[in-house]
């Protein structure tokens, strides 16, 4: 799950780490109010999307009085704001960020991710903050630390003064950024955090180490212990077909394609997209029925499969292994004929009682294009849609 | 072979279709019911009572995610040697913790987020469908679950039967990787031959690559899913994202080929492929 900048550093101010003072506002006024309960000075004012690449789209801007917030904040809300990451439709602003100016003398770049080759948390550090980090690491990999933190110590402080140290940070810096890492560790250990970004972390005009732009992700299976954290969910941000689709206990991802695609399991589900596209179709979604397809979760992945107007057929992959042939064979019937199906629908079953149910599917009166094999379904779907 | 959480309606399922297999379920842990049994399999509060007085050496957990984590530490605790957990959904920084406690003990742990392990013919541990495996020589790893019988079913129309079939889960911090179950293959005679599926996210796939180039000389033949995977989203398994960059089928494939090792390019082909590769040997 991800959030908003002006979340993660509400988050990570209360863990101890420096973020500078700023509010949020969703309407030109309230960024007036936000930059004049900063006290006057300089302010940035920055969108609030889950994109990154703000800056560069112009979605960031320096304001001097609360008259220039609200005019670029009355620029930016209500319309969608394009970036090198949200794709071409871009996002709707809904929220701005007045924060007050920090002045930049270095920016670095810290991240804290799960290493999995090490199966712990690992910090990534480099001198060439405000930069996209994958480029840095295709350019410059020399200029990327990474230190990989041990469970049962953390960020104990001399590792953080390694890191400074590294970073050529001096003095009265090294202390305070060795609070500051240690302060995002123990935030991310306590929000069951997958991923804390500081990009840049800047060092000021005065000496001080200071978060200038935070990103936090939290891993999904980390939520049910978190109400705080959910409540920080925004459903604007997200694909209201994949919302609908989290209400059944469906695994669902929006894609390009026009092959609906249905199928018991992660790995198959992938597979499955990837045999279409071998065929010459391109999946429209990727969507995981998971192992206990009732009648009612049919239906439901059908309608959001359906939903989608690009989709001009539709194929079924199921091995049933508990999940029974017949059963799944039901709930595509009573689904097809709720939803009033229209376009091909091919339907691929093998595992336990596969017999009864194509038995099921043919006797049904639903046109169902039978598949013998994952070849033959991903053949005859992409056939029937030309 | 205990289970953990035999109460639950997985765990009673499965505990009863293991059995009917012929695994030897000699046991169920459920804090609180001790004393009671489900169809005849004593219950124990603890794993370690329970491994005192059954003599199981090894565990499989249906507990939910909440309580997954501690069930994996129990049974490593109680000195059980194999601990397979099904579980899909346990908080990734419980499976730091996991990993790191189980460094100081004996236990092998395979998943969480998995089918289990089955040796066709003789032991059935997890949620497989038993019936679609044949006996026979050839080793199967993988991530996925249902993906795995697919291939598996490809296999067995094909008259090739497995050794055993390995399945390491779907999250991005597992007990066994790649690189492990291809070790335990490489050392045993009972296997010539290695299916290795696998999918986005993560480095495991690149290296064990790395690891068959150095040290395998049996044919392996590999399948990767999510050719087709946008970057960034997570496809179902919480360790199927490619994220940083990184973690393309395309790299795993890459790498899979550079080492020698054949690559079915569509599912359909996975046993063909492994087919063509043991003709190839023959």
């Amino acid at each position: 799950m991800n959030i908003h900048e002006y979340q993660a550093k509400q988050i990570l101010a209360r863990f101890g780490a420096p973020v500078p003072k700023g509010q949020a506002a969703s309407t030109p006024d309230e960024a007036a109010a936000a930059f004049a309960a900063l006290g006057g000075g300089a302010a940035v004012i920055k969108v609030q999307i889950h994109a990154g690449g703000r800056g560069k789209a112009g979605g960031v801007n320096v304001v001097k009085s609360a008259d220039e917030a609200r005019e670029f904040a009355a620029k930016m809300l209500a319309k969608p704001l394009v970036t090198h990451q949200t794709g071409p439709q871009g996002r709707v602003v809904r929220r701005v960020y007045v924060e007050e100016a920090s002045q930049v003398a270095r920016e670095l770049y810290i991240g804290m991710v799960i290493d999995r080759s090490t199966a712990g948390v690992s910090v990534i550090a480099s001198t060439e903050g405000g930069m996209e980090i994958e480029e840095v690491a295709k350019k410059t990999p020399e200029k990327i630390i990474t230190e990989p933190i041990n469970p049962l110590i953390g960020v104990s402080g001399f590792i953080g003064r390694k890191i400074a140290f590294a970073l050529g940070l001096k003095d009265k810096q090294v202390g305070q950024f060795a609070n500051m890492l240690a302060a995002l560790y123990r935030a991310f250990w306590e929000t069951d955090a997958s991923l804390i970004e500081i990009n840049p972390l800047v060092v000021t005009g005065d000496g001080r180490v200071v978060c200038l732009d935070a990103k936090m992700s939290f891993d999904d299976n980390g939520l049910f212990r978190h109400p705080e954290i959910r409540e920080l969910r925004d459903a604007d941000e997200e694909d209201p077909a994949e919302t609908e689709a989290a209400k059944y206990d469906l695994s669902y991802v929006n894609l390009d394609g026009n092959i609906g695609c249905m199928v018991n399991g992660a790995g198959l589900a992938m597979a499955t997209m990837d045999i279409v596209k071998y065929y010459g179709a391109e999946p429209a979604n990727f969507l995981d029925v998971g192992g206990g397809a009732s009648a009612e979760k049919v239906a439901a992945a059908f309608r959001i499969l359906l939903s989608d107007k690009r989709v001009k057929g539709v194929l079924i992959n199921i091995f049933g292994g508990i999940m029974r042939c017949d059963v799944l064979a039901d709930g595509v019937v009573k689904a097809a004929r709720e939803v009033k199906l229209s376009v091909p629908l091919v339907v691929r079953m093998e595992g336990t009682n596969v017999e009864q149910g194509k038995a099921i599917l043919k006797d049904s009166g639903i046109k169902v294009i039978a598949a013998a094999d994952m070849a033959d379904a991903a053949r005859r779907v992409v056939e029937a849609i030309r | 072979m205990l289970t953990q959480g035999i109460t639950g309606a997985t765990g009673q399922f499965h505990t009863r279709a293991c059995r009917e297999y012929g695994t030897q379920m000699v046991g169920g842990v459920v804090p609180g019911k001790g004393g009671t049994d489900f169809e005849g399999i004593p219950i124990f509060d603890t794993v370690e009572k329970a491994r005192r007085e059954t003599g199981a050496n090894a565990s499989v957990i249906y507990v939910p995610p909440a309580f997954a984590a501690d069930a994996i530490l129990e049974a490593a605790a109680a000195g059980i040697e194999l601990v397979i957990c099904i579980t899909e959904g346990i908080p990734v920084l419980d499976m730091v913790k996991v990993k790191h406690y189980l460094k100081s003990t004996g236990t092998r742990l395979v998943g969480p987020n998995c089918p289990g392990v089955i040796t066709p013919g003789e032991c059935k541990i997890g949620i497989m469908p038993g019936y679609i495996h044949k006996q026979g020589d050839v080793g199967v790893v993988s991530r996925s679950g249902t993906l795995t019988y697919e291939a598996v079913h490809q296999l067995t129309k094909l008259g090739i039967g497995q050794s055993t079939c390995i399945g390491i889960g779907g999250d991005p911090i597992i007990g066994t990787n790649h690189v492990d179950a291809l070790s335990l293959f490489n050392a045993d005679p009972g296997t010539r031959a290695i299916v290795m599926i696998g999918e986005i996210g993560g480095t495991s796939e690149e290296e064990a690559a790395d690891y068959i180039k150095k040290n395998v000389k049996k044919p392996v033949v590999a399948f990767i899913a999510g050719q087709t995977a946008p970057k960034g989203r997570r496809m179902g398994h919480a360790g199927a994202i490619i994220s940083g960059g990184r973690g393309t089928a395309a790299d795993k494939i890459a790498a899979l080929k550079a080492a020698g090792i054949a690559v079915a390019m569509s599912p359909a082909d996975i046993g063909t492929t492994l087919k063509a590769a043991l003709d190839g040997n023959a």
